[in-house]
């Protein structure tokens, strides 16, 4: 008996620290901790986050959990956490254009409207018309986003455009460029960007691509806007460009540094791209892989239109800081967020990342003017971008637009309208697959 | 000639249970044995059987994550929406094509590392090392390295042949093509490790008999090797089947799906993770299983695939 008991013993005692082991994994969350658990989606967010830990005098302390690169990456990671009501997330960095998904489903907590007034204040319109789902403000914004229409110099003449002289259309970008032997680089990649694109191209067409009113609507009712004169002049310009000379090779794969890439390159004439890409030159030319004079060379204008009449609708970018309707430390977040998206702070990130704050006064500070000559440029953009579809089903109406609207030259302006319009809302009555 | 022989048979007696005539101490350590196992058969259990009774559960509903209040119950609906929809039998298409491509070309190539490693004299450990590296990188890492190799803008491919900047993604049957290079290469090795185990076990006396007998080398090769090998490689062929049809890692990296390489592992993960739809997911990784139950049958039952050999019985 003793033989045997030994072992049963043993057994039954793993069992247990097993059991408890599985167990103590589940818990790990007690109330009185001033750690946040932080999800950033960009490196410069841990340096502010330091400070403002140090600052704070103790009263709170991070956990920084970095998301991952893509933008989609990002939304399935939060979508996935915050569906199993994980407990352990505080703050988190929120892309506007997924904000109200999350919202809708109630991962978030809603800002209050003395937090609303607080966190609004002195932020550009674009950077807070996506904070906002159903006059809630559920993101502090941290940054806004818009894209700019770069090009090179030395390339007008030839080309015969001159954006700097006013605006220019998609047409003319295309056809100059082809004419000097020079690239237009865009985005072509299925993902996120195409999307942006497609928004722009959309939007600049005085379209949309859900009808209006679509946010409060369920899924099976919601109505695309994709079959119009806007859905054509999408699917044209898109085409257009993927066929001519002046497309990139592999236009169809270009993410925004492909198209970097393509801008910096010999043949290199335009791009449409965030305004990152002014620092990330400097990273270039400190790398020695572009020549130390090569931003004398580089120009900026508002984002190309699609009718020369009609003024562009730029795309819209930015990251929000929401907190989590599950975290136990609501309160101790709003606190560390008022650091996080101050002033000051979004002056640093701005400084370090390159991407434009959301906060008008940060484009005054000196020191900006002197990094972002662009900084007027820019903040105009923001107050007139347009955001992407506010949607609950975002998910979907990105991944049918993603599916409908690529590869970019096999779109036609009479076929895709209609066929990317059928696809969109036959998806969200969940009838088709994408 | 066959080395697949039925193992001898126990007599009918010794099969039939004895619990009346088990000592205590017997009862004692089969109760113990339960006791200790029985934990891990109750984990084995939940971890696997509950996933798999819960997704067929879900896949019979019209849910989608971030609206858990529009839950609703729709029977086979989904399934119905699957099955007609032409995107599921492109991606099955598409799940086929490399399916058959890479276990082929694996098929052919293990075949060949599997014989320079059983016949090398020299280095022999160093050579198997060698030839198993591919297989010992995770899948990701390796299917990063293939895209930068095959990249237009950083990639050595285009230099080393001479194609300027052909975008080898920008095209279906190109990036279908990187694809089976990143596949073949990462798994060949598990293919050859596979057949090495067969081939090990033709005793030599049959490859001098049939050398005496004046036998070519191509003929010992299809003659004595292949038929001694079939258990062997018939196994192979079924793991590597299963495996490839459900492949994901590397297109995801490659291709993120784009030019109709998506395969349907991607189509569960579109609908499951992407657009959080975990009904309409549930139901696409159900047929998925179904499919890969199916060619497991056909393997066993068609081709007669032994697969204790693989359980070391023989």
């Amino acid at each position: 008996m003793v033989l045997e008991n030994k072992p049963r013993r043993w057994a039954c005692g793993s069992a247990l620290i097993l059991v408890a082991s599985i167990l103590s994994g589940c818990g790990g969350d007690d109330g009185g901790s001033t750690t946040l658990t932080y999800y950033i989606a960009d490196a410069a967010q841990e340096d502010v986050a330091t400070r403002c830990s140090a600052e704070s005098g103790g009263a709170y302390t991070f956990n920084i959990q970095r998301l991952p690169n893509t933008a989609a990456g990002g939304r399935e990671q939060l979508l996935r956490r915050l569906a199993a009501e994980d407990r352990s997330m505080d703050i988190v960095s929120v892309d506007p254009p997924f904000m109200a998904e999350f919202a809708n489903a109630g991962f978030l907590r809603a800002f209050t409207a003395a937090e609303r007034q607080e966190f609004s204040n002195g932020v550009l319109e674009g950077p807070l018309v996506q904070s906002t789902f159903r006059d809630t403000l559920w993101s502090a914004p941290l940054y806004g986003n818009t894209q700019l229409l770069w090009y090179r110099k030395s390339v007008l003449q030839k080309a015969g455009v001159d954006p700097s002289a006013g605006p220019v259309t998609w047409n003319q970008l295309i056809e100059g460029a082809s004419r000097a032997g020079v690239t237009v680089a865009a985005q072509g990649r299925r993902n996120e960007s195409l999307m942006v694109w497609v928004n722009a191209l959309v939007s600049s067409a005085g379209g949309s691509i859900l009808q209006p009113g679509s946010e409060n609507l369920p899924a099976d009712e919601v109505k695309g806007g994709l079959d119009t004169e806007a859905g054509a002049a999408a699917a044209r310009i898109m085409h257009d460009l993927a066929v001519s000379p002046a497309a990139p090779a592999g236009f169809s794969t270009a993410g925004e540094e492909d198209s970097r890439a393509a801008f910096q390159a010999p043949d290199g004439g335009f791009m449409v791209n965030w305004p990152y890409v002014w620092a990330a030159f400097d990273t270039s030319i400190e790398e020695g892989s572009l020549p130390a004079d090569f931003k004398d060379d580089v120009g900026w204008a508002a984002y190309p239109r699609v009718d020369a009449g009609t003024e562009s609708a730029a795309p819209s970018g930015g990251l929000g800081l929401s907190i989590s309707a599950f975290s136990g430390r609501q309160d101790l977040a709003v606190e560390a967020i008022r650091c996080l998206a101050s002033e000051k702070s979004q002056t640093e990130f701005m400084k370090k990342a390159g991407n434009p704050a959301a906060l008008a006064s940060v484009f005054d500070d000196p020191g900006i003017r002197e990094m972002f000559p662009m900084a007027d440029q820019i903040r105009e953009g923001l107050d007139a971008a347009t955001p992407r579809p506010v949607s609950p089903y975002y998910g979907d109406v990105t991944g049918s637009i993603q599916t409908a609207f690529h590869p970019p030259d096999a779109l036609s302006p009479e076929n895709t309208p209609r066929e990317s319009n059928d696809l969109l809302e036959d998806v969200l009555s969940n009838k088709r697959l994408i | 000639m066959s080395t697949v022989e039925a193992p001898p048979r126990e007599p009918a007696t010794a099969r039939r249970p004895r619990r009346l005539r088990l000592t205590d101490r017997a009862r004692h350590e089969r109760n113990l044995g339960w006791l200790l196992a029985g934990p891990a058969f109750i984990v084995m259990v939940a971890v696997t059987g509950y996933p798999i009774l819960n997704a067929v559960w879900l896949s019979l509903f019209d849910y989608r994550l971030t609206d858990p209040g529009g839950r609703e119950f729709v029977a086979l609906g989904n399934y119905v929406t699957i099955l007609g929809d032409g995107l599921f039998w492109q991606q099955f298409g598409i799940t086929s094509f490399i399916t058959v491509v890479t276990v082929a070309a694996e098929l052919v190539l293990g075949f060949g590392l599997a014989m320079v490693m059983h016949r090398a004299l020299y280095l022999r450990t160093a050579l198997r090392t060698a030839i198993l590296v591919p297989y010992g990188i995770i899948t990701v890492v390796s299917a990063y390295a293939w895209a930068y190799a095959f990249s237009n803008t950083y990639g050595f491919v285009n230099g080393l042949f001479g194609l300027g900047d052909f975008d080898w993604f920008g095209g279906t049957w190109s990036a279908l093509f990187t694809v089976c290079v990143a596949e073949i290469w990462k798994t060949t090795p598990f293919m050859s490790l596979l057949l090495l185990a067969g081939l090990a076990q033709i005793p030599d006396d049959y490859l001098e008999a049939a050398k005496v007998d004046g036998a070519t080398a191509w003929q010992r090769v299809k003659r004595v090797i292949l038929p001694n090998m079939k258990a062997a490689i018939m196994v192979a062929l079924l793991f590597r089947t299963l495996d490839a049809f459900r492949i994901f890692d590397s297109i995801f990296i490659m291709t993120a799906g784009a030019q109709g390489t998506e395969t349907l592992s991607f189509l569960a993960y579109r609908q499951t993770i992407s657009r959080v739809m975990v009904g309409l997911g549930s139901a696409v990784s159900v047929i998925l299983a179904i499919l890969v139950v199916l060619i497991a049958v056909m393997f066993v039952k068609v081709f007669k695939t032994d697969l204790s050999q693989q359980r070391g019985e023989r």
